[in-house]
């Protein structure tokens, strides 16, 4: 009995170091530029499927297709940003209408994303053999690409954090998400911001993706469910804190390794049902402020 | 003059409207099967169209749990009208998805419509990842197989049913569009405060309309399950039920009551032309996208604004003929 609890709980530190980053990436989109990415998991598969073609076709080792994956990512983020959510931005006539018309444009995102993937990988669903020989943690066997993908995401979820409290630019971020137009008075480029936080969100989508094709595979239809874990792991932790996402990230990670357990196919409906009782009870999340 | 035109433009509307629904009516008299599936299918996504228009047009509040109660509606004829086996008549068939739907969406409004609209637009995204693993579950577990037979009522059947179904909607839009009631919603919309304010229990009329449109959305299902005939859990609840409801009120423009059903129209009429292409839903997500960005009212506003101008037009074109004349005198 303590043996599986031990390995609930070290499967759901894998798990929920990934679901972190999904939720942090998605966090930086809504609590800084107000864009309900809805295909923010359509992101995260074309990562997924970019790093699996790019190890098996010219076997380049996730970890380093990781930085080409993410680069790539955060280009097209910062370039969709300028092209449709700053016109948005500016003609919408409320934060509210914004946050409508944004979730809508992102709506039509996840399709164009979701069909552009299934047309150049149509096949089935598809994983790597990369990393995958067992190793031993306080005696539970686990694959050491799943290691090195929490130690990843550790690494990257610090980087970013410091990167958002300690840093000039992190500081007008912050300034940005608090009060767009007292921040634009104090000489903020409040527009370019907007569109490095969408950029970075996507970026951390982008890492999320290879780090999870490394370990669990993917599938064209993974991106909603992924999706759907950001909006749960966001709503538990707090909307736009770095390590209510994380902490977030390994309680849905756990609750996921419990179910795997007993109920897999239970997984979503747990999630959305805590996410009810969040959203009811303490809509801020754990870590969020009021 | 202006008795003559008014009786007229006052009678043409709805004259046009009973023309064209006599026509329907009788279009299975001389129609082929091919065009009678597609008038099917186009009259399903008008009342989708139209449906999710009425609660989150006026509102604001975007709704994409469409396909969640358009799956509950799938699955009640599925349990109470399998095949060789029909629980009970049709017509209670019907009520009962409808009112199913109109419970679920009941549950769903009471418990997000007094949060903020993004946190009903979350939760509404996720019913239908939440739902579908349920009836999966439940299917392999006590049914034993992935998907049930419905019973057959023939495809002139299931067009007379989708009929009435689109006049009903159509007739209880327009009326909820006109009440007081379509007046509180444009308010919920405009200010919800003020609304409220005002007077306007705003909770409990969002709740009670999100459920109305839920409630078609069943009867729908229900009714595309009868002409589907077999239903599995997977081609039940797609997303897809969500977004081009959501796609083709946003392109036809939410401001009008046609809106929507042109949007409706173009988009069934695409989908059916590209269906064997991969790329439809690719071209679908772009030209919402293109919309959103650049004609956000949709083609109705296109429309309204022609209209306007062309009403100019014609005034000036007639007082200028008047204007002429006392310029001649």
């Amino acid at each position: 009995m303590a043996a599986t609890i031990l390995s609930i709980i070290i499967n759901g530190l894998l798990m929920g170091g990934i679901y972190a980053l999904v939720a942090m990436g998605f966090s930086a989109q809504y609590g800084v530029a107000k864009v309900l990415n809805l295909a923010h998991g359509e992101f995260i598969m074309f990562a997924a499927f970019t790093s699996l073609t790019l190890y098996t076709m010219f076997s380049i080792s996730p970890l380093l297709s990781v930085i080409i994956v993410a680069v790539g990512l955060f280009a097209i983020g910062f370039g969709l940003h300028k092209a449709i959510f700053r016109s948005l931005l500016h003609s919408s006539p409320s934060p509210a209408a914004f946050e409508g018309s944004s979730l809508l444009a992102a709506f039509g995102l996840l399709y164009v994303i979701q069909s552009t993937a299934k047309l150049i990988w149509p096949g089935l669903p598809s994983w790597t053999t990369f990393l995958a020989f067992p190793v031993n943690i306080l005696g539970v066997q686990v694959l050491a690409n799943k290691v090195v993908a929490l130690v990843f995401s550790l690494t990257i979820a610090s980087a970013f954090y410091f990167f958002v409290a300690r840093t000039r630019t992190g500081k007008a971020i912050r300034a940005a998400a608090q009060d767009r137009a007292t921040a634009g008075l104090m000489g903020i480029n409040i527009d370019s911001m907007l569109a490095l936080c969408f950029g970075l969100g996507i970026a951390l989508a982008g890492i999320a993706g290879v780090l999870y094709s490394m370990c669990y595979g993917a599938s064209t239809n993974m991106g909603m469910e992924l999706t759907f874990i950001a909006i749960a792991v966001v709503v538990v932790g707090g909307l736009g804190s770095v390590p209510g996402a994380f902490v977030g990230g390994i309680i849905l990670g756990i609750i996921s390794q419990i179910l795997r357990q007993y109920a897999p196919i239970f997984a979503m409906p747990t999630f959305y049902f805590i996410f009810l009782i969040m959203v009811l009870a303490r809509p801020t999340g754990i870590m969020g402020k009021k | 003059m202006n008795i003559a035109t008014f009786t007229s433009k006052k009678f043409l509307v709805p004259g046009v409207l009973v023309l064209i629904l006599v026509m329907l009516a009788t279009v299975p008299l001389y129609i082929s099967p091919g065009p009678r599936t597609l008038l099917i299918d186009f009259f399903m996504y008008i009342i989708l169209a139209v449906s999710w228009t009425m609660f989150s047009g006026p509102t604001g509040y975007i709704s994409l749990a469409s396909a969640a109660f358009f799956g509950i509606g799938v699955y009640t004829p599925a349990l109470l009208y399998a095949q060789g086996a029909p629980l009970l008549p049709l017509p209670a068939v019907l009520v009962a998805a409808g009112l199913v739907s109109f419970c679920c969406a009941l549950l769903v409004g009471a418990a997000t419509l007094r949060l903020r609209g993004i946190f009903f637009t979350m939760f509404t995204f996720g019913l239908l990842e939440a739902v579908r693993p349920i009836i999966q579950y439940c299917e392999l577990e006590f049914h034993g197989a992935r998907g049930r037979y419905v019973e057959s009522i023939g495809p002139n059947g299931v067009y007379y049913l989708m009929l009435f179904a689109l006049v009903a909607v159509m007739v209880t839009a327009y009326l909820l569009k006109r009440s007081r009631w379509g007046l509180a919603m444009q308010g919920i919309g405009g200010n919800e405060e003020a609304a409220a304010h005002m007077g306007v229990d705003t909770t409990r009329v969002k709740v009670i309309t999100f459920g109305l449109s839920g409630a078609f959305m069943g009867i729908t299902g229900a009714i595309t399950a009868i002409n589907w005939y077999y239903v599995d859990p997977s081609s039940a609840f797609n997303l897809n039920y969500s977004f081009l409801p959501l796609l083709m009120a946003l392109v036809g423009g939410m401001g009008q009551l046609y809106g929507p059903v042109i949007g409706a129209l173009g988009f069934a009429y695409l989908r059916w032309v590209l269906l064997s292409t991969q790329y439809y839903m690719l071209i679908f997500g772009g030209i919402m996208i293109l919309f959103i960005l650049f004609l956000p009212g949709g083609l109705a506003s296109l429309i309204e604004r022609g209209r306007h101008r062309l009403g100019g037009v014609v005034a000036k074109l007639w007082k200028g003929g008047g204007a002429e004349q006392h310029a001649n005198t």
